[in-house]
């Protein structure tokens, strides 16, 4: 791209009128312009591929969404389906009770976000703010944690929630992510930039602590607030894994677990009402994303471990 | 200094503490422990076994099978991701409105369920009716067998995963680009230095913790993959994808071999945890020099 850039700073008129090459001073120039050409010509086309390979297979979603069963098994592939079927959605959404899995989403990656606030905005404080006996310590235990992913401890977990007699309900999925040891990481960066002057001067007002912490400190740290708070839901909106393990009825599965389910429901092969239901899912995150996406990948890029 | 000062830094990291000890320290002791033991779930006894629970994994070829598919597919998807996206991410590193678009979208899967993504690629890798056979059909090759054959179905979990993780890693790498200085690029260019000169002598230098920090988190997420391998394959065809988790999950929920099932988390633990000091050790100076 070095070399593009190069060959696009400008090379004068040239004056041999008459000649093909007109505007060029040489032929060799006339080459550079040629190659320059050819090169953003290859550029654009590989730009597009690239979009083309990450779009594709959502149009292919779409489209098959709307097929009818036979329709599924063209060979070669048709694109767009001859009367749309937009009875699949809701033959997709009687498999299951989705009003039920959707609540129950909605419900729990609400609370989760809910309570992770809740913990992480005075953990961090008291981190970044207050010097206590123990908090090298108890911040080992936040550290700890953040290196433990649920893919670890699932099934001690699942003992535990079972002798609590948790398991199906809400509260398993949520108790756990209660707090979050990478909220409490970041945020905790971000109270420690705030400068001193400002806490002092609150304090010389004789404000009470609390309402220094929500009135001034909070605010000054809400770019990473939201940031987090973007990750966090995202994160336990799509999860499957948790709400499969921790769930051995519907009482309290989740919106992706149906999803998964589609396909013992309508049998194997039934791409047409599984990528229905598929688009039930990701509408909603696809819509998010195209309309914040510079805070989705900000929220992502600059924080997420993943 | 009232009792009330002193207190009040314990009682606002209280919550969080309970939940961390509740649902990752302690269980952490509680699988180091049940992986000494031999538990069926529902026998009250737990019967003590030491180390053989380790012995009877290491030996058995399913497990080291489940390991050499795990380290695998890390190996291949780490290489392949981080490959890759460091490439993208030196041709897409610009701010025109066209790259944001072209950005975005190779970013979008990362935010995807993975749920949905299996779900689609299973549709996209049919043997018969798939998407991915008519394309390489274009080129002449025949229909692939993709995750219904032995010998394909973990280059394809493989192929799955790149395409999600590669916007996310790209755009870290182009994070990584935009924060080298552009005093750096112009000096270089005022040298006359060559382009690929520029790249090795000095941007993968000022790259190399972003690469770093890639590498150890995509090798800590592919040690525990697991949605696309439950929603895919289940671990089939005969074993040529079962992974650690999907193994441990077998043996737990399936064939309720707790102590067994344990003992593997406890081998899964140790080299996430290896991983993760590195990765914390990175990502601590990562932030201080932020």
């Amino acid at each position: 791209m070095k070399a593009a850039n190069r060959a696009m700073e400008g090379h004068p008129i040239g004056s041999a009128a008459g000649n093909p090459l007109i505007g060029f001073r040489s032929k060799q120039a006339f080459l550079r312009k040629l190659m320059t050409f050819i090169l953003r010509l290859l550029n654009s086309a590989g730009l597009l591929l690239l979009v083309l390979i990450f779009a594709m297979p959502f149009v292919w979603m779409l489209s098959t969404s709307l097929k009818t069963l036979p329709e599924t098994m063209i060979f070669p592939p048709v694109w767009i389906p001859q009367h749309p079927v937009w009875s699949n959605y809701i033959e997709a959404w009687n498999t299951g009770p989705f009003l039920h899995y959707l609540t129950n989403s909605v419900i729990i990656s609400v609370s989760i976000l809910i309570l992770q606030m809740l913990t992480i905005i005075p953990a961090s404080y008291a981190f970044a703010r207050y010097k206590f006996i123990g908090s090298g310590f108890l911040f080992g235990v936040v550290m700890v944690t953040l290196m433990i992913p649920n893919q670890l401890i699932f099934l001690p977990v699942y003992l535990e929630l079972s002798a609590f007699k948790l398991l199906n309900t809400h509260w398993g999925l949520i108790l756990p992510f209660a707090s979050s040891a990478f909220g409490i990481f970041l945020l905790r960066q971000a109270f420690r930039q705030i400068s001193d002057e400002l806490l002092e001067a609150a304090r010389l007002d004789q404000a009470a602590e609390w309402k220094i912490i929500v009135r001034i400190m909070v605010p000054m740290v809400k770019p990473v607030l939201v940031t987090f708070a973007l990750f966090s839901f995202i994160a336990h909106w799509n999860d499957y894994f948790w709400p499969l393990v921790m769930t051995t009825n519907e009482a309290a599965r989740t919106l992706p677990i149906g999803i998964a389910k589609i396909r013992e429901v309508e049998g194997v092969g039934t791409w047409n009402i599984l990528m229905a239901g598929n688009l039930i899912l990701v509408t909603p995150i696809l819509v998010a994303f195209f309309l914040s996406q510079r805070h989705i990948i900000k929220a992502f890029v600059y924080n997420g471990v993943k | 200094m009232t009792v009330w000062h002193k207190l009040r830094p314990y009682s606002m990291v209280a919550p969080a503490i309970i939940i961390f000890s509740l649902f990752f320290i302690y269980p952490i002791f509680y699988m180091i422990y049940l992986s000494m033991f031999d538990w069926n779930f529902v026998s009250p006894t737990k019967a003590f076994v030491g180390i053989q629970n380790f012995v009877d994994l290491l030996t058995e070829p399913e497990f080291r099978q489940v390991l050499t598919n795990t380290t695998l597919y890390t190996i291949l998807t780490v290489t392949l991701t981080t490959g890759l996206s460091l490439l993208l991410a030196l041709w897409l590193n610009r701010g025109n409105f066209f790259y944001g678009i072209v950005q975005g979208a190779i970013f979008s899967p990362h935010i995807i369920s993975l749920v949905s993504i299996s779900l689609l690629w299973s549709w996209l890798m049919d043997p018969e009716y798939g998407l991915l056979n008519w394309v390489i059909g274009l080129f002449g090759f025949g229909k692939l067998q993709w995750l219904s054959h032995p010998s394909t179905s973990l280059i394809s979990l493989v192929m799955v995963a790149v395409w999600k993780g590669l916007g996310y890693n790209t755009l870290v790498f182009i994070a990584g680009l935009q924060s080298i200085p552009a005093d750096i690029y112009e000096a270089a260019s005022l040298d006359r230095s060559r382009p690929w000169t520029t790249f090795t002598r000095l941007i993968m230098p000022m790259l190399s913790p972003t690469i770093f920090f890639l590498v150890i988190i995509n090798m800590i997420g592919s040690f525990q993959v697991f949605e696309t391998i439950a929603i895919m394959t289940q671990g089939g065809p005969v074993n040529s994808t079962n992974t650690l988790v999907y193994y441990i999950y077998e043996y737990g929920f399936r064939f309720f071999k707790i102590g067994y099932a344990s003992a593997a988390g406890v081998i899964l633990l140790c080299i996430v945890g290896i991983l993760t000091m590195i990765y914390f050790k990175l990502l601590s100076n990562r932030v201080h020099y932020r």
